[in-house]
């Protein structure tokens, strides 16, 4: 199937550009830009003049499978995903059991072949995410694991942690670390300060995250493993980071959308969807954050999501679950940075797209020839009230309910084939 | 009516009038609770549950007995050894007793918030009796109403509150109320028993309890939450005495008729040396247990009427 976007305004994250024109999609690559005609019996798409990006590379999302299906299935997940532009799914191990041995990860890679976009995998970096012994590295890399990570269970027994890099390194395994200190941010809630003691809720100092970070650069020094920090999201430890980087450690760095678009005061009366891992920070951190992002000291823009049924939310906030769903949620949040004039849309591409794709070695998040045919066509002003209700995640914790957002998803391709949106994108 | 609330979740939402209005009904109430017939009909006909999922016995009591004197049916569930322990959520539990129709909930609670969350389920009017380290409402009011009546008055005095600052949501709510009456509040506190960024509340920080001191009209002490402490936050009891306990030499750096509050209950000799605590001269802590029992009666007598004229307005077809 041939499809022909015409008319469109590409978004090129690796040039920095947008130009208006057309596009072949053809055996499931990006077969031309620029092109003047639709080839013949080729599906004519016209954009409008809608932006076309490529699909978004999201690291860093939980599906409840297995374990925890009710929550979110590989399907719900793929249509959540697909509805939001998102073209490739990187899956976290955090789940019940934790991908940890090869036959799980066996069996989480056939479940997914239910979902509508591109899934990929990491593993944990030690058995049960428990800290103790490494996984069967190599195995799993074999089996397809993009990367190692404990998710937020920061390994605390230096002695493990450094075999277990040191192993990944010989084998050039991607480690992506939680910069926390255990210590300082066990029981936390929320961000501590002026908030935090107003709402008597337990908090964590933002020095948790740069004693966690400098740990990490230290484990990274000594065993030379590449290396990626999951999320970082306080002003001060980004001179940290930006010190590693021109030292030439093989080091990046992410962020959750969240982070970049709510802060510490948005958990107001207690509102358990704006509990997150790590918590909100104020404002000041918020802005520092973006800036890096814009700037590209931290590479990488993720959703994090994490379903959580309405049980495990409708609690007193220091027992509620942390984490928001984000895949469906995901692009609008991040036109709020466009909009306010914080990133253009090519840098912002390159944070959710190019960057995490480069990193794991994916050949998506390109506008090239060439390239897969992994797209999102979508309206970044259209405007519209987010109704939680209405969202494809089997869970429905979004921070974003009956809020305003502008940027809708009109159409998503993998693979040069459409696998979301109506109306004019269906002619 | 100046009282417009719907529910007592916190100081926070009240506004200064709203304090007033309780202050001054409380005083009505300290006259009838010193009569032989201890008596009203305020809340005749209407259920009150006391809900406490955290063990309590002299706020409970408080609340009984002002329920009971009111007039009010008054059940106490125990939640503690309740559905709660076979895994019945909170908002199920508010559910339950939302279908049996009370008027006043009063609830205490051991995480922030719950009180909070649970007033969102339920069509009756919340008291929080203390949430976790957030707020304990009633506590703030009865301290404001003793003080009112040592004093003379609850504006522009200098209140030292002296303690486990960290763990307390008495400090929270006094603090907010204190500061929305105007006065001048000194928080005194090891380091590690003040919350972060306390200091951006309009409030002076001292860990020198001397320097605290200084000149104060109320010394409100703190009990050392040792339940709530997950370790380490001072050395010993004794050092903390040393530093922290109130004592006849530290409290004669405030104003020499300064008066000596404590939420109760006591830690002597921890804390307080029970000699001042028992000081009928300077301690003012009996009194503060009189006027829980009035302060209670005036903010259910309170939400109470609103929950009338809500009712009311309903019934009619009159928006409010």
């Amino acid at each position: 199937m041939t499809i022909f976007l015409q008319n469109a305004r590409i978004i090129d994250p690796e040039a920095g550009t947008e130009t208006i024109g057309n596009l072949i999609l053809d055996g499931g690559i990006i077969a031309a830009i620029g092109a003047a005609a639709a080839p013949k019996g080729a599906q004519v798409i016209d954009c409008g003049g809608k932006c076309v990006a490529p699909g978004i590379v999201d690291i860093g999302v939980k599906i409840g499978e297995p374990g925890e299906r009710h929550r979110e299935s590989f399907r719900s997940a793929g249509l959540a995903a697909a509805a939001g532009g998102v073209t490739t799914i990187v899956a976290r191990p955090d789940t019940k059991p934790a991908i940890d041995t090869p036959e799980v990860l066996e069996f989480v890679t056939r479940r997914a072949a239910e979902a509508p976009v591109r899934i990929h995998h990491m593993a944990a970096l030690t058995k049960g995410r428990e800290g103790r012994e490494m996984v069967e590295i190599s195995f799993m890399l074999d089996a397809g694991a993009l990367a190692f990570t404990d998710v937020d269970h920061v390994v605390t027994d230096t002695k493990v942690l450094g075999r277990a890099l040191t192993y990944a390194r010989s084998l050039g395994a991607l480690v992506i670390g939680h910069p926390q200190d255990p210590g300082l941010s066990k029981g936390a809630a929320v961000t501590s300060g002026k908030f935090a003691s107003l709402l008597g809720l337990p908090g964590v100092h933002p020095m948790a995250e740069r004693i966690g970070l400098d740990r990490d650069l230290g484990m990274v020094e000594m065993t030379g493993v590449r290396y990626h920090a999951d999320q970082i999201t306080c002003a001060r430890s980004l001179p940290a980071l930006t010190r590693a980087k021109r030292n030439g450690l093989d080091v990046t760095a992410g962020v959750s959308i969240h982070h970049l678009t709510l802060n510490d005061l948005d958990v107001g009366d207690y509102r358990s969807f704006f509990k997150f891992t790590p918590p909100l920070r104020p404002e000041e951190d918020r802005l520092a954050v973006v800036e890096a992002v814009a700037s590209g000291l931290i590479d990488i823009i993720c959703s994090m999501h994490t379903p959580a049924d309405e049980e495990s939310k409708r609690l007193p906030f220091e027992e509620a679950a942390a984490g928001a769903i984000a895949l469906e949620t995901f692009l609008p949040a991040a036109m709020r940075l466009y909009h306010a004039g914080a990133m253009d849309l090519p840098g912002l591409f390159r944070a959710m797209a190019l960057n995490p794709a480069k990193r794991l070695g994916l050949p998506q998040g390109r506008m090239a020839e060439g390239a897969p045919a992994d797209l999102v066509l979508f309206d970044p002003d259209a405007p519209f009230m987010l109704d939680r209700s209405k969202l494809q995640s089997k869970s429905k914790n979004t921070p974003f309910d009956g809020q305003r957002m502008e940027g809708r998803v009109i159409a998503t391709f993998v693979a040069g084939r459409q696998v979301f949106g109506e109306g004019n994108a269906h002619a | 009516m100046s009282f417009r609330a719907r529910h007592l979740l916190g100081i926070q939402h009240l506004a200064p009038d709203e304090i007033k209005a309780v202050l001054d009904l409380a005083d009505k109430y300290v006259d009838l609770n010193r009569r032989s017939i201890k008596k009203s009909d305020a809340l005749a006909g209407m259920t009150q549950i006391n809900m406490f999922f955290e063990n309590s016995t002299r706020t409970q009591a408080s609340f009984e007995l002002a329920g009971k004197r009111l007039g009010a049916d008054v059940m106490n569930m125990s939640v503690a050894q309740s559905s709660v322990k076979k895994g019945e959520t909170l908002i199920d539990t508010a559910l339950t007793l939302n279908a049996m129709h009370p008027d006043l909930l009063v609830v205490r609670h051991g995480a922030s918030g719950a009180v909070n969350l649970l007033a969102e389920k339920v069509n009756c009017a919340v008291l929080n009796a203390g949430d976790g380290r957030h707020e304990h409402p009633t506590q703030a009011l009865l301290d404001a109403l003793t003080i009112r009546r040592a004093k003379g008055r609850i504006q522009r005095l200098t209140v030292a509150i002296c303690g486990d600052v960290a763990h307390s949501r008495v400090a929270r709510s006094n603090l907010i109320l204190l500061g929305k009456m105007e006065n001048r509040v000194r928080l005194v506190a090891p380091p590690t028993l003040m919350p972060a960024g306390v200091a951006e509340f309009g409030c002076e920080v001292f860990d020198d309890m001397r320097k605290g001191l200084e000149g104060a009209d109320v010394v409100m002490m703190l009990r050392l939450q040792k339940e709530r402490m997950d370790g380490g936050f001072i050395p010993s009891e004794r050092e903390y005495y040393h530093r922290y306990g109130l004592d006849a030499e530290k409290l004669s750096h405030a104003k020499p008729d300064a008066i000596v509050m404590h939420p109760g209950p006591m830690n002597r000799g921890v804390e307080i040396d029970g000699e001042i605590a028992d000081d009928i001269n300077r301690s003012v802590i009996q009194e503060q247990v009189e006027m829980g029992v009035a302060v209670r009666m005036a903010c259910m007598d309170l939400l109470a009427r609103n929950l009338r004229a809500e009712r009311g307005a309903k019934a009619t077809g009159v928006m409010v």
